[in-house]
């Protein structure tokens, strides 16, 4: 069904424009004499200058897995946010934990967790998902690479941008 | 209503009346009426212990008359009402009786099952991120419908072994377990390999394998299989993938003529496992562990993926064109009496039947396939090792399969046999053709999924898919005609080997209008008596009796006698 818009009714002199452009060059040479004579500052001089101390806590970055205060990876290779994943950018291979490693009872753990940071959305799925707290997405913003390869992240480099996060529950202690 | 059919009983279940046999399981009335009653200990083949307490609902009887008082009067349907029950029952291991009433839902059962499951949740641990039975686990699935959602208890949990291997392939993991039983029934009464037990007292029970003993018996698997919860895992499939990425294929075991039924997961052109999948006429719910492992190899190193042709020496890759080619160009300038074909009794009967037809085309003077006997076990397996000895006798035409290798090794000896077609079989070292025998032919074209010395041996190899990787149908031990189901994609340029066939009829001057492997069963129906009128959709998952060949399946035997004298409900 076509919906009928009813159009404002203008008076003859709004249908000049000239009030109209004269409003709104007044807020642009407004703007202009302020950055002119430095009262206002927009440019930020990236990436000499960055956002990073800018960034809330809630910002999405890249994702990372953590270890804890323990030394412990936290990821147990549950390959729930591999499920997740909307663009399926993760990509997990398990192993068992071997019965000498101080962690042995945990059992499970990933030998392999690619993220192709390509295909990562940044939505946050995968931490919120994690039922370990295991992989967080950090304030990292500028993932590049020269070539497809260097653009996933593997286990290591996601631990290195994980770093260590102390206070998450101690799921894996000595009474369970 | 139940005059009538004296051994029918009526019986009210969630207020609708159904009729069933008299002495049949409650749980069993219910599930057939539609009703999902939730269990754990509870196995239709297996015996009812009654111990987990989930399948409690509420129960009642017409109510008896006071001394004096008049008896109920029936309704127009001819029920008597229904006076119910204080307490619950448990489901499965009562029988119902006439006019009986079983109420599945209601306060009383729902409070019973959100009971049971807060006490089995209180010292179970929360580990389902590492827990392999996560996705397909009881316990998740009911505390999900039944469950209270947090627990109350905050007490310490009781310790347990964890990670105890029972066994050669069973890992156990006693915190997990829930104590209800199915795995030592399924040793006592199944296996007759009583290892397993419960040990210690209330909270404290454990499952253990008896001292000195394991969990070492053919069978074994079939625990992990029925465990509820996460407690037995398989040391094979044990953290490899999470159950919910698989994606499940129908299909048949080929390893040997018992053709159990199976499904086979697998994700991203990987097999991960295979579990048995229950068919009361073939196998019941179980497998051999043996046949259950054997699948590895299908993503073996030595896959064939290119078709090959002898150079010198050397094999180099050619185009499947080249290679049918060359194979064409040396059978042509034979006779056909100097021809020998070899096919094999693990191809299912389509294939067969294409091989019938390049055998009268090139008029090929010897034909047999390779026998594998092996000892029976009583339980499952055959002593014949081959999945289609059945197809080969009925399509290939072949009346004593097997038993032609040895003239055909003598012809080879005496050069009256100068080319031999073997297709998917491994000629030295399944059937004891020497390399050197294999030396003496003009020419050896072979088909097989792997590289070995027959295909060392040949001019022509050619990858043929495995098992795992074709459809078709196939004819077991009893006579059953079961359907194969591709679950993965062969690797490379590796084909079925009817596609290989049929190309290999073309190559050398014959036509044939087979572009699918279901074209073939249409041909098969009409050339072959036994299977006339059958279409490839009629024989369905569970697969339909085809011939009679009078085996029987030792297993199966004892599982009728069990349901016969009331032991199960099967």
């Amino acid at each position: 069904m076509a919906i009928i818009v009813q159009r404002p009714k203008l008076k003859w002199w709004e249908h000049l424009y000239l009030p109209g452009i004269i409003t709104g060059m007044r807020v642009t040479l407004g703007h202009f004499f302020s950055i002119l004579s430095g009262r206002t500052k927009v440019t930020m001089q990236y990436p000499e200058e960055k956002w990073d101390s800018h960034l809330p806590e809630h910002y999405r970055g890249a994702p990372a897995l953590v270890t804890d205060e323990h030394g412990r990876e936290r990821c147990v290779a549950c390959q729930l946010c591999e499920f997740i994943c909307p663009p399926r950018a993760i990509t997990i291979k398990p192993e068992e934990i071997p019965s000498d490693d101080k962690w042995a009872k945990v059992e499970k753990r990933p030998r392999a967790f690619d993220i192709d940071m390509i295909r990562c959305i940044y939505c946050g799925l995968c931490e919120e998902v994690c039922p370990e707290q295991a992989i967080f997405l950090r304030k990292d913003y500028a993932i590049t690479g020269t070539s497809r390869a260097e653009m996933v992240h593997d286990k290591t480099r996601l631990y290195e941008i994980g770093g260590v996060r102390e206070g998450l529950v101690n799921k894996w202690n000595e009474l369970k | 209503m139940s005059e009538i059919k004296t051994d029918l009983v009526d019986v009210q279940i969630d207020g609708a009346w159904h009729q069933f046999p008299k002495g049949m399981r409650m749980i069993e009335a219910c599930r057939q009426a539609g009703v999902e009653v939730p269990h754990y200990c509870y196995h239709p083949k297996l015996t009812s212990p009654g111990n987990c307490r989930m399948c409690l609902v509420e129960m009642g009887m017409p109510p008896r008359p006071a001394p004096g008082a008049d008896a109920p009067a029936p309704d127009e349907n001819g029920h008597l009402p229904i006076a119910w029950m204080p307490r619950p029952v448990i489901a499965c291991a009562n029988t119902i009786g006439p006019n009986m009433g079983i109420r599945t839902t209601g306060p009383l059962t729902e409070e019973c099952r959100k009971g049971v499951m807060e006490l089995l949740l209180a010292n179970h641990p929360l580990d389902c991120p590492i827990c392999d039975q996560a996705g397909e686990c009881s316990l998740q699935e009911f505390s999900v419908e039944h469950g209270k959602g947090e627990s109350r208890f905050r007490e310490r949990k009781v310790k347990k072994p964890k990670n105890v291997a029972v066994g050669p392939r069973i890992r156990l993991d006693d915190e997990r377990c829930i104590m209800c039983s199915r795995c030592i029934r399924f040793t006592d009464e199944i296996a007759d390999d009583p290892v397993l037990g419960f040990t210690d007292r209330g909270s404290h029970t454990v499952l253990t394998v008896y001292p000195g003993r394991e969990l070492a018996n053919n069978y074994s698997l079939n625990t992990v299989d029925i465990c509820p919860v996460g407690a037995l895992t398989s040391n094979d499939f044990r953290f490899q993938m999470r159950v919910w990425f698989m994606r499940e294929t129908n299909t048949i075991d080929t390893n040997c003529a018992t053709g159990c039924n199976i499904t086979v997961f697998a994700r991203e052109n990987k097999i991960y496992r295979i579990t048995p999948r229950q068919n009361n006429d073939v196998n019941s719910d179980w497998m051999p562990d043996s046949h259950r492992l054997n699948f590895h190899w299908i993503e073996s190193e030595s896959r064939l993926t290119d078709p090959l042709v002898k150079d010198g020496d050397h094999h180099r890759l050619a185009s499947w064109s080249e290679a049918l080619a060359t194979a064409a160009d040396k059978l042509s300038a034979l006779d056909g009496s100097e021809i020998a074909v070899i096919a094999s009794a693990r191809m299912t009967n389509e294939e067969l039947l294409i091989v019938n037809r390049l055998v009268k085309h090139l008029k090929a003077g010897h034909v047999d396939t390779v026998a594998r006997v092996g000892e029976a076990d009583g339980y499952l397996i055959s002593a014949d090792r081959n999945p289609n000895t059945n197809g080969v006798k009925l399509v290939l035409g072949l009346e004593n399969p097997g038993s032609q290798n040895e003239a055909i090794k003598a012809g080879i000896e005496q050069g009256r046999i100068k080319a031999v077609i073997a297709l998917q079989e491994n000629l030295v070292d399944d059937a004891g053709f020497t390399p050197e025998l294999l030396g003496k032919l003009d020419f050896l074209l072979s088909t097989y999924p792997l590289a070995n010395a027959t295909a060392d041996a040949s001019d022509v190899v050619l990858p043929g898919a495995s098992w795992a990787e074709k459809s078709g149908t196939m004819i077991n031990a009893t006579g059953r005609l079961q359907r194969l189901n591709k679950a993965v994609d062969a690797p490379g340029q590796t084909l079925e080997p009817w596609e290989i066939v049929r190309d290999l009829i073309q190559a050398t001057g014959g036509g044939n209008g087979i572009y699918a492997v279901t074209d073939l069963f249409k041909q098969l129906a009409a050339d072959v008596s036994e299977f006339s009128g059958l279409t490839w959709g009629q024989i369905g998952d569970l697969g339909v009796p085809l011939i009679e060949t009078g085996v029987t399946i030792p297993l199966l035997e004892r599982e009728k006698q069990r349901i016969a004298s009331g032991l199960i409900v099967g």
